[in-house]
């Protein structure tokens, strides 16, 4: 156990200076949620004059593009995976020590700590841009885990998908398939009183919309926090799910050489 | 004295990729430690999946395999603790310096980090890339990354390395490099080496056994030396002064005791002899005595490439070529 620790930071850290030394990569990780945030919050300001959204539309916003961009960015987990089977790292690593739970720890781990800075990021834009939190800095710790295992689920869907496909172009046409009708089928953009009946229907069964919905919440003056924890769970639970099938993927990988 | 345990023993191995690729049809072979064994063959005979069992990546779809005495199939991970695998791709991180990725590689195999960086500095040190050590691998040579990968294999100290096709796209100086330093590898460090390769050369120049592949199996195995031998004879070439002596040279070498036939090509003999060295006297005194002068003389023994067609029966330039087209 001890030693699949050892395995998973140190790959870890292998994975973060990759991302230290492409410097116009990092930036464009950190800028494009900002983007995201004003550009959303100009093009729909005056959404907010709808009933459901509370007044400030870059309240309602931010929590869910913070969630969104999770979801975006932990897409593209899986093409590193690729690049490490295109080259020998993959067959190196596999004829290794260690553990296929490392593996999948390290690239999730990874993906949580980008996810966390990226967050942070848009807080502090949204901040500056006029939004408010009335939920503090608790509310603003919810919405980091829920972001955070929103980056689960899907980085460990992309790197699960990256050991099934093999190929870049594919893992992207995966993705991008899933990730722009999971964000507008949800309350990201959208409160769900002004949401079409079918659309809400099929929202209660998107893990972006739990986590858009919790997220919201525990920003709240007065969260429901049974709302909040019910949400969570179900995000908690879709996570390990993921992270079982990515330590699976593994050895369907195998079982292809 | 007894003969000690075999570094690796593939005993009838077969796999199957979907229905139709039969990769391995039943190959076997065992390498004593301590010593370059080569797998030989065209590409597409076999080598790299046996390899890729043998390195636990891949499973037999029937047979057994073992290193240091290790079922790979039961005990994997025990298999992965004394083995180094060096595949056909590179497997080092561009985005890392060599160090980098040298460390890397002890850790995992559960070294200090002290310890992994002397051994990464000695690594180096010994492959001559010390110098470039702390410059991202991405910029390096494609003969440096070639050693880096070698090295990389050799962190943790493995008792069986597997080179998969090490040289496989080096120029001609880069490759000698890495052959001295593979040859230094089992003279110097006791260190068994499974090599697989395509280069008849390779194969003669390091491997001190070797198995012939051809289609999935095993076609022949021994030494290079016995292998030659085991074709039956040496070549004598004799380059005549004159031209004109051809038919009479050809008609007195046919008499000579030990030689068997003789084809006359422009104004040299080939007589196919049994014994080169040995009969090569008796030859000289019978020419000598006829007043045929020679330009040029020389014992050739077969090449791999005659052995390969012996047991293949097809030339290995054809067989690599057929595979490629497939």
């Amino acid at each position: 156990m001890t030693l699949a620790l050892t395995h998973a930071r140190l790959l870890t850290g292998r994975s973060l200076r990759t991302l230290s030394r492409q410097p116009a990569y990092l930036l464009f990780t950190l800028v494009q949620p900002m983007v995201w945030l004003l550009l959303f919050g100009q093009l729909f300001r005056r959404i907010a004059e709808l009933p459901g959204f509370g007044g400030n539309y870059l309240d309602y916003l931010t929590p869910g593009v913070v969630v969104m961009t999770a979801m975006m960015s932990a897409g593209w987990a899986g093409t590193s995976i690729v690049q490490d089977m295109e080259r020998g790292v993959m067959d190196r690593t596999l004829t290794s020590p260690i553990r296929r739970g490392a593996l999948v720890t390290a690239g999730l781990t990874h993906q949580a700590l980008v996810t966390v800075v990226q967050s942070l990021i848009m807080f502090a834009t949204g901040l500056l841009a006029g939004a408010r939190y009335p939920g503090g800095g608790t509310g603003v710790l919810v919405v980091l885990a829920c972001a955070v295992l929103i980056a689960l689920i899907f980085a460990g869907l992309s790197n699960a998908t990256a050991l099934v496909v093999h190929q870049q172009e594919a893992l992207i046409a995966v993705s991008q398939f899933l990730v722009l009708p999971l964000a507008f089928l949800s309350s990201i953009m959208i409160a769900p009183e002004l949401m079409p009946g079918w659309v809400a229907r099929v929202a209660r069964f998107n893990p972006v919309d739990w986590a858009a919905v919790a997220s919201r919440e525990a920003l709240k003056a007065n969260p429901d926090w049974g709302l909040v924890a019910g949400r969570v769970a179900l995000l908690a639970a879709l996570a390990a799910v993921m992270a079982w099938v990515a330590a699976r993927a593994y050895r369907f990988h195998q079982r292809s050489l | 004295m007894p003969t000690p345990a075999p570094a690796i023993e593939a005993v009838e191995l077969t796999k199957t990729y979907g229905k139709m690729v039969h990769a391995l049809t039943g190959l076997s072979f065992t390498v004593e430690p301590g010593i370059v064994f080569g797998l030989l063959g065209p590409n597409g005979a076999g080598k790299s999946t046996t390899v890729r069992i043998l390195t636990t990546l891949s499973r037999p779809d029937s047979g057994e395999a073992r290193v240091c005495g290790l079922d790979v199939v039961r005990h994997p991970e025990r298999v992965r603790r004394l083995i180094g695998y060096v595949s056909q791709k590179p497997g080092f991180d561009p985005m890392a310096t060599g160090l980098e990725n040298l460390v890397l590689q002890g850790r995992v195999h559960g070294a200090s980090a002290r310890d992994a960086r002397s051994r990464a500095a000695g690594l180096l040190e010994r492959f001559g890339l010390a110098a470039a050590g702390r410059r991202l691998t991405g910029t390096w040579s494609g003969g440096m990354q070639r050693k880096l990968d070698v090295a990389m294999g050799l962190m943790h100290r493995p008792r069986v390395l597997f080179l998969d096709e090490p040289t496989t796209g080096l120029d001609p100086e880069a490759r000698m490099e890495l052959w001295a330093e593979i040859a230094r590898l089992a003279r110097q460090d006791g260190l068994t080496v499974l090599l697989t390769t395509h280069y008849l050369e390779e194969a003669d120049h390091l491997a001190a056994r070797l198995a012939i592949v051809d289609a999935g199996r095993v076609v022949a195995s021994g030494t290079p030396d016995q292998l030659k031998s085991e074709l039956g004879g040496d070549t004598i070439r004799a380059g005549l002064a004159r031209q004109s002596d051809v038919l009479r040279a050809r008609a007195l070498l046919e008499t000579v005791a030990g030689v068997g036939s003789v084809v006359a090509e422009g104004g040299a003999l080939q007589a196919r002899v049994a014994d080169g060295p040995g009969t090569l006297p008796t030859v000289l005194a019978a020419l000598n005595h006829a007043g045929i002068e020679l330009a040029s003389v020389g014992v050739a023994r077969p090449s791999l490439d005659d052995v390969y067609l012996h047991h293949a029966g097809r030339s290995f330039g054809e067989a690599d070529r057929v595979a490629v087209a497939a």
